[in-house]
């Protein structure tokens, strides 16, 4: 266990970004965003949970893919350099590295997303504990520890110090290079502070949650469920709840002319969208009802068929937090509970 | 091609499936009023890739769009691919407007196939297809009358709005009618001139037939054909293990990544898009 | 909120509605939903508190196409959207049965958390109240109930509905600044301030679409934003250059219509102030072709599909630079 002092961390982070370039979490215009790091970011380690989640550092909301030119009546395909040099994801917390788990299990499966994976091997995930969880979060649901994070390096913050454990390899490389900047720490310190955040855990109200029913059988079981037509309507069919989760993982692929060539990115999409499932002879999910239960059947149902009973949600909240309409997956969950169907 | 990229999760990387390769097209063949047969081959001859009979592609045109289609030749053939393509979009609009020696870009194949060597194999086979429907079949039925040892009696059943409708007319007359234990059967809706082949909907002429199950059958064509006619099927006696569909979705990817064609627990692009109908009845109803 | 539930059961009861479309309950004080109750039963999760700032105008479009009348509960401030949505021949006002409800302000939960105040559970949230006790995790914890508020309600265009069959409970007077004050102040920085306020602004946008699909003026059937026929359906943030492009065709497409609801800035996850761009609008139709309040009214002219022999020449926007 080592560690650095609070008001040193500028240095530090001077020093990662000196051989990696640096994301963290970053406060613009009153939010906080994981961004990369220069001298006058505003580094934001108090808010717990980002709008965003730092998915897009592996998988970013828009990204080319390769590009068409046309010379002489020949079309040449340049495809996007792959992500080459090393990166520090800092400061992400225990349910976001949870969901790049997910997102691994989609995007590094045969066949693999090259894009993606070349993002993951370059990346350096520095996690950080969450020493005030809040009412929306729930990751202790899908068994995630809040106080012990993974990560290639794990990291919490106690009475004004910043306290380093290297986990991996990579951990222990990037350790190396700032090793002068931390000092021995007691690892007792760490987990009296543990400690104090699972207290907290246990209190939160969703922290109980039932997913008694959920899981592969909830493909047949629940999606006749009359509950849907009840939970659905008062959804705007916005993309809010898909963008901002860190597991949502649909994105769709679209060309952009830039005058002497073209572009084929991939970006974000979501399977809230009326558009989304739209062929030119048809749409096979014509309501917003059999879209909004997509979602949940695919976070709860689909994907732990497909993936030895993980769930693709990781109660991080942050649907709960910010649908304009206030439905969320924990009411989706509650309201078959009630039911009990 | 030299490894781009060495990365622990993608061993031996040599180029992303997302990317697609440069094809031209050698041959527009005119099928009807709305289908047009593209064949493709690579810059230097030859086929681009290869593949399986039911596998699709995803084709491209930089700026316009990218779908995926059957590939309706048979790999057996060893020159060329071709796809037939309605005309009922942006992109199919454009590709329509294509000539000869134009590029397109292709990716692919995609997706699973008819299992022409293992259950389909030794077995009886009744095709039965409506309009487009004939695309992914013809690649299956041209693949088994290349292998004619290894299947017992074919029976293809096809129909359409009307003569003109007809996909592959030339070579069903020419080839499939004339290749030794294949029974073609064609009809179109509604009587025509000139036309003095069998006149009615296809599901009512399958009954007509009234074919003997010792059969698998393999159906594509438009949603309501397929009801009634796997309908028909299980009023001959046939169980849904005994036939084969393909669904359509909307697709990005064709890897079973973007989302799109996700129904219950399966992906169409990379699961399908050949289901048993046993298969199909274990998926929520979606599609 | 008993009388509430009381009215809406006897309108229900009588066969004069068909249905309710009112607030739910949600698992905590502050996640109430908009929702449609269909009987007596279903009632008993109605709830009207200060969490209840969704505005259901724009549910009326939906609900004007079914059988029977909605009793729909309208805010002051939502009692405007109506009325533009009638204008517009969106929503049907004889499908409709108004109960203009009382208004004491609406309440922001993230205003709450922004005190410093982690962990909310377990508070009641009186109406009005000066101060709001919040129980946290981590205490008890006191925030006034005006720095809780929604940014429209310090700007409230007062507490009259303009459109209703009845009216319901006690309003009170929650505007305490200047409703163009923000956009003056804009306007009074040089453009490469407003171009960095807005470019700070508009860099958070995640293209989810909360403001144009929650906004009551964003009525179209088909959006152009959503057409797949050319390029405008970028769901993509490829460059700064698109956000702007949506928020400012956006913005040009409600002017003259907006009433000002504040919905855009209250549903954006990354809580960009929307609403400046349409004041900013209607501080210039104001200023142009005379005061108008959209939605104040279902028979008046709107400012820009109105022609008047003395409407100010399109130069004037050259001159004012």
């Amino acid at each position: 266990m080592l560690k650095i002092k609070k008001c040193d961390l500028a240095a530090l982070f001077a020093r990662i970004s000196e051989n990696n370039d640096l994301y963290l979490p970053v406060k613009t215009a009153g939010k906080t965003n994981f961004a990369a790091w220069d001298e006058t970011a505003d580094v934001d380690l108090d808010t717990l949970k980002t709008v965003k989640s730092p998915k897009d550092a592996f998988f970013p909301q828009s990204e080319n893919l390769y590009t068409c030119n046309k010379q002489d009546g020949k079309t040449s395909i340049t495809p996007e350099k792959l992500r080459e040099e090393p990166f520090v994801l800092f400061g992400i917390r225990a349910c976001d590295v949870r969901a790049i788990d997910v997102l691994d299990r989609v995007f590094l499966s045969d066949p693999v997303d090259s894009y993606y994976a070349a993002r993951r091997e370059h990346g350096i995930i520095v996690s950080y504990a969450c020493h005030a969880p809040e009412t929306s979060c729930f990751c202790k649901v899908f068994g995630i520890d809040a106080a012990a994070p993974e990560g290639d390096v794990v990291t919490w913050m106690v009475n004004g110090e910043l306290y380093w454990d290297a986990k991996t390899e990579k951990g222990a490389l990037l350790t190396a290079q700032i090793r002068d900047l931390l000092t021995d720490g007691d690892a007792a310190v760490v987990e009296t502070e543990q400690a104090a955040i699972r207290a907290i855990v246990e209190k939160l109200p969703n922290s109980s949650l039932s997913l008694d029913g959920w899981g592969a059988e909830a493909a047949k079981t629940r999606f006749d469920s009359p509950v849907w037509e009840q939970l659905y309507k008062p959804c705007l069919a916005c993309g809010t709840c898909t963008f901002v989760c860190p597991t949502c993982q649909c994105y769709d692929i679209k060309d952009y002319n830039t005058g002497s060539g073209v572009q084929r990115y991939r970006c974000w999409d979501s399977c809230m969208y009326s558009d989304f499932t739209m062929m030119a002879h048809g749409n096979n999910r014509t309501s917003q009802m059999q879209r909004f239960r997509q979602r949940f059947l695919h976070k709860l149902a689909y994907y732990p068929a497909n993936n030895d009973g993980m769930f693709s949600c990781v109660g991080c909240g942050r649907c709960v937090d910010k649908c304009p309409s206030h439905l969320n997956i924990v009411k989706v969950i509650k309201a078959f509970e009630k039911e009990g169907v | 091609m030299e490894a781009m990229h060495e990365c622990k999760y993608n061993p031996g990387f040599m180029r992303d499936t997302l990317i697609p390769m440069v094809g031209i097209i050698t041959d527009i063949r005119t099928e009807t009023p709305d289908v047009k047969t593209f064949r493709v081959n690579a810059p230097g001859g030859g086929k681009l890739f290869e593949h399986m009979p039911g596998q699709c592609a995803m084709v491209c045109v930089p700026g316009v769009g990218e779908a995926m289609f059957s590939i309706t030749s048979s790999p057996t053939n060893k020159e060329y691919q071709e796809f037939s393509i309605k005309r009922c979009g942006v992109l199919t609009d454009h590709l329509h407007s294509m000539q000869v020696g134009d590029e397109i870009m292709v990716r692919g194949p995609y997706g699973n196939n008819f299992p022409v060597d293992t259950e389909l194999k030794g077995k009886n086979l009744l095709f039965i297809a409506g309009g487009i429907g004939l695309a992914p079949l013809r690649s299956v039925i041209n693949y088994c009358r290349d292998h004619r040892d290894d299947y017992g009696t074919i029976d293809i059943l096809y129909g359409s709005r009307s003569a003109d409708d007809l996909v592959q007319r030339k070579e069903i007359e020419a080839e499939w009618m004339n290749t030794p234990g294949v029974n073609v059967h064609l009809t179109i809706d509604r009587p025509q001139e000139g036309w003095d082949g069998h006149v009615g909907f296809v599901p009512s002429y399958l009954k007509e037939l009234n074919f003997d199950t010792n059969k698998v059958a393999l159906l594509c064509g438009p949603p309501i054909m397929i009801k009634f006619c796997l309908q028909g099927l299980m009023e001959l006696g046939f169980s849904r293990e005994q036939v084969y569909t393909t669904l359509e979705l909307r697709m990005k990817c064709g890897i079973g990544k973007c989302g799109r064609c996700n129904i219950g627990t399966k992906y169409v692009c990379k699961d399908g898009p050949v289901f048993r109908f046993d298969q199909i009845d274990e998926l929520p109803n979606e599609y | 909120m008993q009388e509430l539930i009381n009215r809406a059961k006897s309108l229900l009861e009588s066969g004069e509605v068909s249905r309710v479309l009112g607030w739910r309950k949600g698992e905590t004080d502050w996640d109430v939903e908009p929702a449609f109750f269909n009987s007596a039963e279903e009632l008993s999760e109605f709830i009207y508190n200060g969490f209840c700032g969704a505005n259901l105008s724009k549910y009326m479009i939906e609900a004007s196409k079914l059988e029977g009348k909605t009793l729909v509960f309208l805010k002051p401030c939502d009692t405007y959207s109506f009325n533009q949505l009638c204008k517009e021949h969106r929503v049907d006002r004889e499908k409709a049965y108004i109960i203009g409800v009382g208004c004491k302000g609406k309440l922001k939960i993230e205003n709450i958390d922004a005190a410093g105040i982690l962990e909310v559970r377990g508070a009641g949230y009186p109406d009005a109240s000066e101060i709001l006790t919040v129980k946290t995790l981590y205490g008890d914890r006191e925030v006034s109930y005006k720095s809780a508020m929604l940014e429209r309600c310090h700007v409230c265009k007062g507490k009259e509905h303009m459109v209703y069959d009845e009216r319901m409970g006690e309003s009170a007077d929650t505007s305490d600044a200047d409703r163009f004050a923000e956009v003056a102040k804009i306007e009074a920085m040089s453009p490469e301030e407003k171009f960095a306020f807005f470019q700070s602004e508009l860099s958070k946008c995640i293209r989810c679409n909360a403001c144009r699909n929650v906004c009551p003026a964003c009525s179209c059937r088909k959006c152009v934003f959503d057409s797949t026929k050319f390029d405008s359906a970028q769901k993509a943030n490829t460059t700064s250059f698109e956000e702007k492009m949506f928020h400012i065709i956006r913005a040009f497409h409600v002017a003259g219509r907006c009433t000002d609801c504040g919905e855009c800035s209250r549903v954006c996850p990354q809580g960009i102030p929307l609403h400046l761009f349409n004041r900013k609008f209607i501080k210039d139709i104001n200023a142009l072709y005379g005061d108008y309040q959209a939605g104040a009214d279902t028979d008046s002219k709107g400012p820009l599909t109105d022609f008047r022999l003395d409407d100010c020449e399109p130069s004037i926007v050259t001159k004012r630079g």
